[in-house]
């Protein structure tokens, strides 16, 4: 597991059903780009979080396929569709194999 | 062997030359990375949205967001970096708009690309150029 | 007509800050999370012979960048304050203690700490840096390793303490026993070094607000410390910063945490006093 990996989620704690919310994901994360050189000249081979995935109660809000070109620390901002209650859950999954995830609750009434 | 600055220029102009040639035989790595995402299909302009700075204080970290009303997942691809593929958004059932924003690594000066594949299978492209700068004392 | 009054006032400016040089387009108030107001803008203090104003570096950053200190969540330096909190309550050393095991306010104790720092310390006998004081009590009674001056764990707890004094005023004491090292961080700041032969004052004092190449020059301002910067997606001490300001002018630069850096460091806070503590701030 890469060192030092820690996730940060923003959701509203409250919504009405049916409401639009903004979600905010952060993850510390190098995201070693694989074009990169160490000082012998050798190339440092990529490692980064290849996917990201929120779902909202089994249901699928969004997926995300990452390259390389994803800034250090990546950051998604998206919307998601509130229809009840329930568990928002977070999923990052790393090149090394590691997956790191982060759960959000949020209360429809 | 003298090796002026104009050897050097006349020697790099023929290089770039020979560089160009199989770019124009051949489809571009950003051509590939799109027709992998439409499948060959042709695009359209309008109906997507791509939001970025003008001028990008540091290239590392470049905040962009992308907006395609009715799309299935959107492509983010840039035109200047090694590899063009940069992000897929893909929206499932609860995705409450199809939007998405994130921070991205630009090589320099460039367009940056996005296509969106909408529900009924059509393509739609839009590319906003941003500007990379270098810092004041090259650090 | 008001509004061609008001347009002809606004092409004046336009070419009143063309003729000068003066660029800054960006400014508005920096409020973080809708809330807390900060002071990016103030009267320089009475020290300050060349400046009739100070201003926090956040001003002179493009609308983009300036939006990621707006709020906490878009501001990457907060994971390393989240990494921060998790570490505060970690046991380390052989006197099996935490920062919490003795702080037991939580890190809210340091409030208004980040604004005196660095200062003159009786006990140590020198001028101390928040790093020194963390280091003493990792050292002496968490009986653990020191941490890198600039190293990610001892970055991240200066954002978690300077967080706590996030919008106070920046008010370090520069006269009594601290007068030495300031009157050195002084001569520092202006004296010339390197193959490009130039000074702090050069570019922070004589040139802020201009381009240098497609840089905007700032002055300089520490009020912001740690910084997270787009350019190596990480938080950066002041003394790292001074290091790349003089391997930038080709100098051979300073340690950090030598007596040298302290005392710069001091002086350079000195020159922002008024300015708020802006935690981990974002700069390109």
């Amino acid at each position: 597991m890469a060192v030092g990996v820690k996730p940060r989620v923003k959701v509203p704690k409250t919504a009405a059903a049916g409401d639009v919310i903004t979600i905010k994901t952060l993850i510390s994360h190098k995201m070693e780009s694989g074009q990169r050189k160490d000082s012998d000249g050798n190339k440092i081979p990529q490692s980064i979080i290849n996917t990201f995935t929120c779902d909202f109660n089994g249901q699928n809000v969004m997926s995300v396929e990452l390259h390389g070109a994803i800034s250090t620390n990546p950051y998604f901002q998206f919307k998601a569709t509130v229809p009840e209650s329930g568990d928002f859950n977070f999923t990052w999954y790393d090149d090394d194999g590691s997956v790191y995830t982060e759960t959000k609750s949020i209360a429809v009434g | 062997m003298n090796f002026t600055r104009r050897d050097a220029l006349i020697l790099g102009a023929g290089a770039a030359t020979v560089a160009l040639l199989p770019v124009q035989a051949f489809a571009s790595p950003v051509d590939d990375a799109i027709a992998a995402f439409t499948g060959g299909a042709a695009t359209t302009e309008g109906g997507i949205e791509l939001t970025a700075p003008e001028i990008a204080e540091n290239g590392n970290t470049v905040p962009v967001s992308v907006s395609a009303p009715g799309a299935v997942s959107i492509i983010l691809i840039s035109t200047g970096n090694p590899v063009p593929d940069v992000c897929t958004f893909n929206f499932g059932a609860l995705s409450g708009s199809q939007f998405g924003s994130t921070r991205i690594r630009l090589a320099g000066t460039q367009d940056v690309i996005a296509v969106a594949k909408m529900a009924d299978g059509s393509f739609v492209q839009t590319s906003s150029v941003v500007k990379v700068t270098i810092g004041g004392c090259g650090g | 007509m008001i509004g061609s009054n008001l347009l002809r006032v606004a092409s004046i400016a336009t070419i009143a800050s063309l003729a000068f040089g003066t660029i800054t387009a960006n400014a508005q108030s920096l409020i973080i999370n809708e809330e807390e107001l900060m002071i990016t803008q103030a009267p320089a203090a009475a020290h300050l012979e060349n400046l009739d104003e100070v201003f926090s570096g956040w001003i002179y950053r493009t609308k983009e960048t300036q939006s990621l200190q707006l709020d906490d969540f878009d501001n990457p330096g907060m994971i390393f304050v989240d990494q921060a909190l998790d570490e505060w309550a970690k046991v380390d050393g052989s006197a099996g203690k935490s920062c919490a095991a003795c702080h037991t306010g939580g890190p809210a104790e340091f409030a208004g700490l980040r604004t005196v720092l660095p200062r003159w310390d009786d006990e140590a006998g020198a001028i101390q840096s928040m790093e020194d004081y963390i280091n003493e009590c990792r050292t002496e009674r968490m009986q653990a390793d020191a941490w890198k001056w600039s190293g990610t764990s001892m970055t991240a707890m200066t954002a978690l303490i300077s967080l706590e004094s996030r919008g106070m005023p920046v008010n370090v004491v520069i006269d009594g026993p601290a007068s030495d090292a300031w009157e050195q961080g002084k001569d520092i700041y202006y004296t010339r070094v390197g193959q490009l032969d130039m000074s702090c004052a050069n570019c922070h004092e004589n040139n802020y607000d201009t381009m240098i190449r497609a840089d905007h020059l700032s002055q300089g301002q520490t009020n912001g410390f740690p910084v997270y910067r787009l350019k190596n997606a990480k938080l950066n001490s002041t003394h790292a910063r001074f290091k790349g300001c003089m391997k930038n002018i080709r100098a051979t630069p300073y340690k950090e945490g030598s007596d040298e850096f302290r005392a710069l460091e001091l002086y350079v806070a000195s020159r922002g006093n008024g300015l708020s503590v802006e935690g981990a701030s974002v700069r390109n």
